[in-house]
């Protein structure tokens, strides 16, 4: 049966309502209009619906909408200022990191929380952490560059 | 494809949570920690549970600590926890290897400690550990409490002992003793994806030998579990080369691994060897990390 589900995503508070059975990912695209946030696998293997939710990154078709009720989500929509692209958006676009971009948002997501991180990832656990997420197009080398080149400038801001 | 439709509960305490369990139990009610094995099988429509009881609102369940000679790690403990050592010593380190090796990062930071032993998926790197190093589970309902030792846990491919009204509420873990050394490795052929083979040893070195040897292979057969042929290879022995790879090769001979088209029985058999051999090497050669 639908329930109200009230969700805080980029800031916006969204009022719902769906089934306990709907995941985060299928609330944000179908009932919040959200669909920056892609699903590609729908069984936790591929990373594409990739959102951060309080701080962590996390699969958003492995976790039902009702549980993510009270907690902060952010998703690509929320990564640009205005017209300004967020650094890691821009550090993508000047290194070539994504082709048919059906993988960027979750890596977008993924990588943002890294490099935000009060403690930044070293290199190593930084290549673990981009091995989440599956790409088909650019065989991942340029999306490490771009994810070590925004790290810098975000922390030359 | 979706879930099945379900009824979900969101207890915030502990009783909550085991009275509810009691209830749904007989409704297909099952526990969800991170939802990580969960949601992807629910999914599939492989489970269809009738009932959701969700443990991560309840306070006090996150609990990790030493108590006496045990490493307690409670129901709410994800993987993510273990990225840096939380305790000092062989095993603070042993839990950060292995750490690495469970799924991936976003997948880490949801999924919980006990909701691998409760899966009980036989390529799980902490049931190995909890195999391994004899780990006890504590299972509560509102019939009681039971410890369960993890020999009698572990029943099969995706089969644990604990009942459809219990919840796994912490597991404990012995600590080893001061001149104890432990190494791991696994195989898998994508990173973060469930591996082929895996090993964990411990040993304590004493006078320059090794005594108390536990030798445990995990992804191989239904459940991980220690392998005595290679134990008594090592027990008492001093630790050579030689004889990690005469003990790798016991284990090798010892395991039924099941043959599969992409990977025979005997491809798993070299891959038990080379683990066995390697986690040897690592308990040997590892340096201990400082605590934060
Ligand atoms: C792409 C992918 C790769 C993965 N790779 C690995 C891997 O390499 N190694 C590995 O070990 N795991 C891997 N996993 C699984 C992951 O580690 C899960 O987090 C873990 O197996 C289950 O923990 P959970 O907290 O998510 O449990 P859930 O998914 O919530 O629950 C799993 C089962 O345990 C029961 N359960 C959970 N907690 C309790 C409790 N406290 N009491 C009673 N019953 C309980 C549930 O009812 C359910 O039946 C992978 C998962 C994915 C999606
Ligand atoms: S759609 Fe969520 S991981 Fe693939
Ligand atoms: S850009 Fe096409 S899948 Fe990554």
């Amino acid at each position: 049966m639908k329930q109200p589900i009230t969700l805080q995503v980029n800031q916006n508070t969204y009022d719902i309502e769906a089934e306990p059975r709907r995941t985060l990912a299928d609330a944000l695209r179908e009932d919040c209009g959200l669909t920056g946030t892609h699903l590609g696998c729908e069984h936790g293997v591929c990373g594409a619906c990739t959102v951060i939710v309080d701080g962590d990154p996390m699969r958003a078709c492995l976790m039902f909408a009702v549980q993510a009720e009270g907690r902060a989500i952010r998703t690509v929509e929320g990564l640009a200022a205005g017209a300004t692209l967020h650094p890691l958006q821009q550090a993508f676009i000047d290194h070539h990191a994504l082709q048919c971009g059906f993988c960027t948002a979750g890596f977008l997501m993924l990588a943002t929380s890294l490099i935000e991180r009060a403690d930044p990832p070293d290199d190593q656990e930084l290549l673990d952490a981009l091995s989440s997420n599956l790409c088909r197009c650019t065989g991942y080398k340029n999306i490490v560059n771009a994810v070590r080149a925004a790290s810098v400038a975000l922390r030359q801001r | 494809m979706k879930p099945v439709a379900f009824e979900y509960h969101s207890p915030h305490s502990l009783d909550e949570a085991l009275a509810t369990l009691a209830r749904v139990a007989p409704l297909e009610g099952r526990v969800i920690a991170g939802g990580q094995s969960l949601v992807p099988a629910m999914a599939f429509r492989l489970v269809r549970p009738g009932h959701l009881v969700d443990i991560n609102g309840i306070a006090g369940l996150d609990h990790l600590r030493v108590e006496a000679d045990e490493l307690v790690i409670g129901a709410c403990v994800r993987h993510a926890i273990f990225h840096r050592p939380v305790v000092a010593g062989v095993l603070g380190r042993a839990l950060t290897d292995i750490a690495a090796h469970v799924a991936h990062y976003p997948i880490r930071m949801r999924g919980t400690f006990c909701g691998s032993l409760a899966q009980a998926d036989p390529a799980s790197e902490w049931c190995l550990l909890a195999m391994t190093l004899g780990a006890r589970m504590i299972v509560r309902s509102v019939r009681g409490e039971r410890s369960i030792p993890a020999h009698a846990f572990f029943q099969g491919v995706m089969s644990t002992d604990i009942q459809p009204d219990e919840l796994l509420t912490e597991v404990r873990i012995p600590l080893p003793h001061a001149q104890a050394r432990i190494g791991f490795d696994e195989f898998s052929r994508r990173r973060g994806d469930f591996a082929l083979a895996m090993a964990l040893v411990q040993f304590d070195l004493l006078d320059g030998r090794m005594k108390a040897v536990r030798v445990g292979v995990g992804a191989v057969e239904a459940t991980a579990r220690r392998i005595e042929a290679a134990e008594q290879t090592l027990e008492g022995g001093m630790p050579t080369m030689d004889r990690f790879q005469a003990a790798a090769r016991a284990a090798a001979q010892a395991v039924d691994p099941s043959d599969q088209p992409q990977v025979p029985a005997v491809y798993r058999r070299e891959l038990v060897e080379s683990c066995v051999r390697r986690a040897l090497e690592r308990a040997l050669s590892a340096t201990l990390p400082k605590l934060p």
